[in-house]
């Protein structure tokens, strides 16, 4: 055998190898052609639009954009007393182009999401400017309003002079950078966000736990029962899965409120009496009970889909080879349900802590959660870059979720079907 | 060893899972401590219903099991004590072989060094020594199955079941398996109770085979006492390959009768399963008991026409046409391969009559 490697040739004279990779790349580029559309239509209807909503989290040149002037006047301003007539002179000039390209309006909006109160100073100002004079616009500008005299507010001014922003993400978990840029906690009677987050984390939790609780037996169930029995049990688990949301979530309002039939029921047995019914809606209660209910699938769909893999004999052998039907079912059966555990516990989570009709058509004033409250800053204040601030917030939780997951059970792990 | 003869003992035992049909009916069966059983059968003749009853994941209508001279009927399987290797392994997938194996152990208790040693006797008994770390999915499927059947052992059962274990290997696989087991029975003398419907398997390794059909037991006996003298025509058309000849017994004495074929030729035949004459049977008759132009003088000499011949290296098989029954096959070993056989020829066929077994019409 010779010790040296011959190369291969085709029968015209090229090496075999880069022939075999000629024809390879042609593949490759047809392949590549072909999800091509698919790929367009991905970044175009998908990481387009999700990205640029994200980035206004982050993004401030709005109010950047419209005081060009001021801020680089600003520039040499320490912040600690009321800034020099030049600051105010940049100000008029540049708001004076607002108030003629009628922008002003968003600015004073922006304002008041910094500080409150900006909005009526600045539309007092919009007015008052026509009949400035030229020259000492310090003293004019402190004339129209008192908060003009107000270092604050200039403070309030300058925090918005950066292009990028994480103050919506310091809103989103009660905090703010005060007047000397230290990051601090709101005061305690404002801290609305953290209650929200709580409040969410331990709802997605609890009914996580209780879909679990209720998904396990059923799903065994489904496995083990003959064929003609788990049909019917299928189609009963299936059949709120092809009814409308709403109209699912809507029936819970029949079923939970005052006057409703449970209540009636709690009634009839004397489990309560007319004049104390629960209420069991516009609460945390209705929120866990139509929520583990519209859930529940997605527990017991992955669940079964594993548990219907695993051999009825290794329960027997378990039991043959001397372990109790509960060591047998601990050590054996429940083990190899851990992977349908796993996706269906991380899908109910991942679903429970986004959840949005449910909560906002059966939860009231304690049972809403952070996704109402994105939905109440997309409509009602329009504060769009809070709004995508608290979607981020909530994405990467729900990947830190992931992350943990993986850590301690191994993504591989998971299975659907 | 007392050798206990009714170690393991099926009384009167009936089974039905929808209260209308009997999958057992009537079980009587007794075996005997470290003998080695195989219920033997057709699918859907009740043996596996028989194991799994005995097991515990099974209970009898009516009639009781003893083991030991213990009613278990009432012991939940995991009490009883018996090991069991399943037909398709049922190792514990997210277990490596040795946690397989100390499953049995750690439910039982049993300390940490003791379990060691156990598993290591066990894995060598399997030859699987040096396997521990390994996953089941890991492993063969003959390597599998000597897993199983080391970890039904491992904990020193009284009896182990084996439902069709060889089932899914392949057949030279499956036959240097069925020595193995054969030899480890014999080393520690435990009582096997073994379910199969391959004859082949069933003749290699038993002490004793019971024929199952129907949910009945058709015959408990050695394997050679099963081949050579079945005692009824169900069992000599299920054990080996048969010879069948259906007609009425015209004449009867102590150990012979003379049966009239509907051919209207007469044989003489070995009174098994007819007691008078007038009665319809069934001869039977082994491939090999016949031969062709002996120079032994034998009770029943016919002439037959070769139809097929088909060459099988030891053997040669060949089918004739004779007393009305075209499927007549004789097995004529290589040394004789000189003879006549050619396709078309008419040769002379001869047997004994205690070989020409009457049996009942099935």
């Amino acid at each position: 055998m010779s010790s040296e490697t011959q190369k291969i040739l085709t029968t015209d004279g090229i090496p075999l190898e880069e022939s075999l990779k000629k024809a390879e790349r042609k593949n490759k580029i047809i392949a590549f052609l072909l999800v091509a559309p698919l790929l367009l239509f991905i970044i175009i209807t998908y990481v387009f639009p999700i990205g640029e909503m994200l980035f206004r989290s982050v993004d401030d040149r709005m109010v950047t954009n419209m005081l060009p002037k001021t801020f680089e006047a600003m520039k040499k301003w320490d912040g600690k007393e009321l800034p020099q007539e030049e600051v105010f002179k940049a100000f008029y000039l540049d708001y004076k182009i607002l108030v003629d390209e009628k922008r002003h309006g968003k600015l004073a909006t922006q304002m008041n999401y910094t500080k409150n109160g900006f909005k009526s100073i600045l539309k007092k100002l919009a007015r008052k400017q026509k009949k400035f004079e030229e020259g000492n616009y310090k003293e004019q500008i402190m004339s129209v309003h008192k908060r003009w005299a107000n270092v604050e507010y200039w403070r309030a001014l300058k925090r918005r002079s950066p292009s990028y922003t994480y103050s919506k993400y310091l809103k989103g978990i009660d905090m703010y950078e005060n007047e000397d840029g230290k990051i601090v906690q709101v005061p305690e009677d404002r801290r609305v966000h953290k209650i929200l987050w709580m409040r969410t984390l331990n709802i997605a939790l609890g009914v996580t736990i209780l879909c679990f609780l209720m998904g396990y037996p059923i799903a065994h169930l489904l496995a083990t029962l003959p064929m003609k029995y788990s049909n019917l049990l299928m189609i009963c688990v299936l059949l709120p899965f092809w009814t409308s949301l709403l109209v699912r979530t809507a029936s819970w309002m029949i079923l939970l409120q005052q006057q409703g039939i449970v209540n009636d029921f709690f009634v009839w047995i004397g489990l309560v009496t007319d004049d104390t019914r629960p209420e069991m809606m516009y609460n945390k209660t209705g929120t866990f009970v139509a929520m583990t209910q519209i859930l529940l699938p997605f527990m017991v769909l992955p669940l079964y889909s594993v548990m219907k893999t695993i051999s009825p004999s290794l329960m027997r052998a378990g039991k043959s080879l001397g372990g109790t039907p509960f060591v047998a079912f601990w050590k054996v059966y429940f083990p190899l349900t851990v992977p349908g555990i796993g996706a269906g516990c991380l899908l109910v989570f991942i679903l429970a802590i986004g959840y949005y009709i449910t909560p906002a058509l059966v939860g009231g004033a304690s049972g809403s959660l952070i996704s109402n409250h994105i939905a109440f800053h997309m409509k009602f204040t329009l504060d769009w870059s809070f709004a995508s601030a608290m979607g981020l917030m909530l994405l990467s939780g729900v990947l830190l979720v992931y992350w943990i997951y993986n850590k301690l059970v191994g993504i591989d792990n998971i299975k659907l079907g | 060893m007392p050798n206990n003869e009714q170690f393991v003992r099926f009384d009167k035992v009936d089974k039905s899972y929808d209260g209308k049909v009997l999958v057992v009916k009537d079980l009587n069966l007794d075996i005997a401590e470290g003998e080695f059983v195989t219920m033997l059968g057709p699918s859907g003749s009740g043996k596996t219903t028989c194991l799994m009853m005995l097991a515990g994941f099974e209970t009898p209508t009516n009639g009781e099991i003893y083991l030991d001279s213990l009613p278990i009927s009432n012991i939940p399987p995991h009490k009883r004590g018996i090991g069991m290797v399943f037909q398709n392994y049922a190792l514990f997938p997210h277990m490596t072989v040795y946690e397989n194996l100390a499953f049995p152990l750690r439910v039982r208790k049993i300390s940490k060094e003791e379990t060691d040693k156990k598993i290591d006797k066990a894995l060598s008994m399997v030859s699987l020594t040096g396997f521990e770390n390994r996953m089941p999915a890991q492993l063969s499927g003959g390597q599998q199955q000597r897993v199983a059947v080391a970890r039904a052992l491992v904990f020193d059962p009284a009896v182990v079941l084996m439902d069709e274990p060889l089932g899914a290997l392949d057949k030279n696989l499956r036959e240097s398996m069925q020595y193995e087991i054969k030899h480890i029975h014999e080393s520690i003398g435990v009582t096997v109770v073994y379910v199969t419907h391959d004859q082949g398997e069933a003749l290699t390794m038993s002490n004793r085979i019971a024929v199952f059909n129907d949910g009945k037991v058709q015959q408990l006996s050695s394997p050679d006492k099963l081949y050579e003298e079945p005692v009824n025509s169900f069992v000599a058309e299920f054990i080996g390959e048969n010879n069948r000849f259906s007609g009425q017994v015209t004449d009867i004495s102590n150990d012979k009768c003379k049966v009239k074929l509907d051919n209207g030729s007469e044989i003489l035949a070995n009174p098994i399963a007819v007691k008078s004459s007038g009665e319809k049977t069934i001869v039977s008759l082994r491939p090999e008991r016949a031969l062709i132009n002996t120079k032994e003088k034998m009770e029943n000499n016919f002439k037959g026409k070769i139809e097929e011949v088909i060459y099988h290296g030891d053997h040669t098989r060949v089918r004739l046409n004779l007393l009305g029954n075209k499927d007549f096959i004789l097995k004529v070993p290589n040394s004789s391969a000189n003879m006549d056989i050619k396709l078309g020829n008419q040769i002379n066929v001869s047997w004994n009559s205690i070989d020409a077994r009457a049996l009942d019409l099935k």
